[in-house]
């Protein structure tokens, strides 16, 4: 039996802007390139919202239609069975809430913010894109965008870099 | 436990290939273990994180996180990863005769 042939190469594509949803993505990526594995991530849909100079520091946790939002219960000392109603999760401060939780054990994880995080992806040598359609979608210029975005891609650009790679949707 | 022969020192290794004891590390053992991770010549910036590494490892019992080697040591990312090519984390970390580190970031 031979070895299992090592991962080489990643491409994350980031559809989606949450900071929950954001945050794994970035883990995953740097934690490639701490292995020495090629990483790259393309955001595309709501996930543009992490790579914009003026929301990259403004994700939210949501809180409405999140059905396992009690595994945050023990953060507030309740049990991890307590459920989390949608119509608490609609209550003004409460998403923000949850944000400022999760931002506090990520920090406490040396886990950093969205932005210095970026950062440290781009410098550790990952590659940072945008979706050429999205940013259409959205009315978006390559201004908005914060100075680690490498390039703005369409989809065929996007495969021709991930040559090799394994394609991960998040 | 594999056992071998470094810079005239026995030296345990685990599985991994990671030093199992960080006390039998000197620097004429590190310039060995950086020869077979491909790094010819240790240089002062290498000892730098080496150093930070170890003493981390004392004081926690495991390696930093590499944001917090990069923010502590001086030693910005970019260069880390330049100064180790192919992954800082266990380059480093095995040339610096400690455990392989646990964090995730």
């Amino acid at each position: 039996m031979t070895a299992a042939e090592p991962v080489k190469k990643i491409s994350i594509i980031v559809a989606h802007g949450g900071l929950d949803e954001v945050y794994p993505a970035l883990i995953m990526a740097n934690g490639a390139r701490m292995e020495g594995i090629e990483a790259s991530i393309f955001f595309t849909f709501f996930g543009l919202n992490a790579i914009m100079k003026k929301m990259v520091s403004k994700l939210k946790v949501a809180t409405v239609g999140n059905a396992a939002l009690n595994l945050a219960m023990p953060m507030m000392k309740f049990p991890i069975t307590t459920p989390f109603p949608t119509l608490m999760g609609t209550l003004p401060g409460v998403s923000s809430m949850a944000t400022w939780m999760m931002k506090q054990e990520m920090e406490k994880l040396d886990v950093p913010p969205v932005d210095e995080f970026l950062e440290m992806i781009s410098d550790a040598g990952g590659e940072i894109y945008a979706c050429k359609l999205a940013m259409e979608m959205f009315k978006l210029t390559e201004d908005d965008l914060i100075e680690q975005v490498q390039s703005v891609l369409t989809v065929g650009e996007f495969y021709e870099k991930s040559a090799g790679a394994q394609i991960i949707f998040t | 436990m594999p056992t071998r022969e470094i810079a005239g020192k026995t030296i345990d290794f685990d599985d991994e290939n990671f030093m199992s004891d960080h006390t039998q590390w000197n620097e004429d053992v590190a310039t060995e273990l950086a020869k077979e991770e491909g790094i010819e010549q240790l240089n002062d910036r290498h000892l730098v994180v080496i150093n930070f590494m170890r003493k981390e490892f004392e004081e926690k019992g495991t390696g930093p996180s590499i944001r917090r080697l990069t923010k502590q040591s001086g030693v910005p990312t970019k260069e880390l990863y330049a100064l180790f090519p192919g992954g800082p984390a266990k380059k480093a970390a095995r040339i610096a005769g400690i455990t392989k580190p646990q964090g995730c970031v």
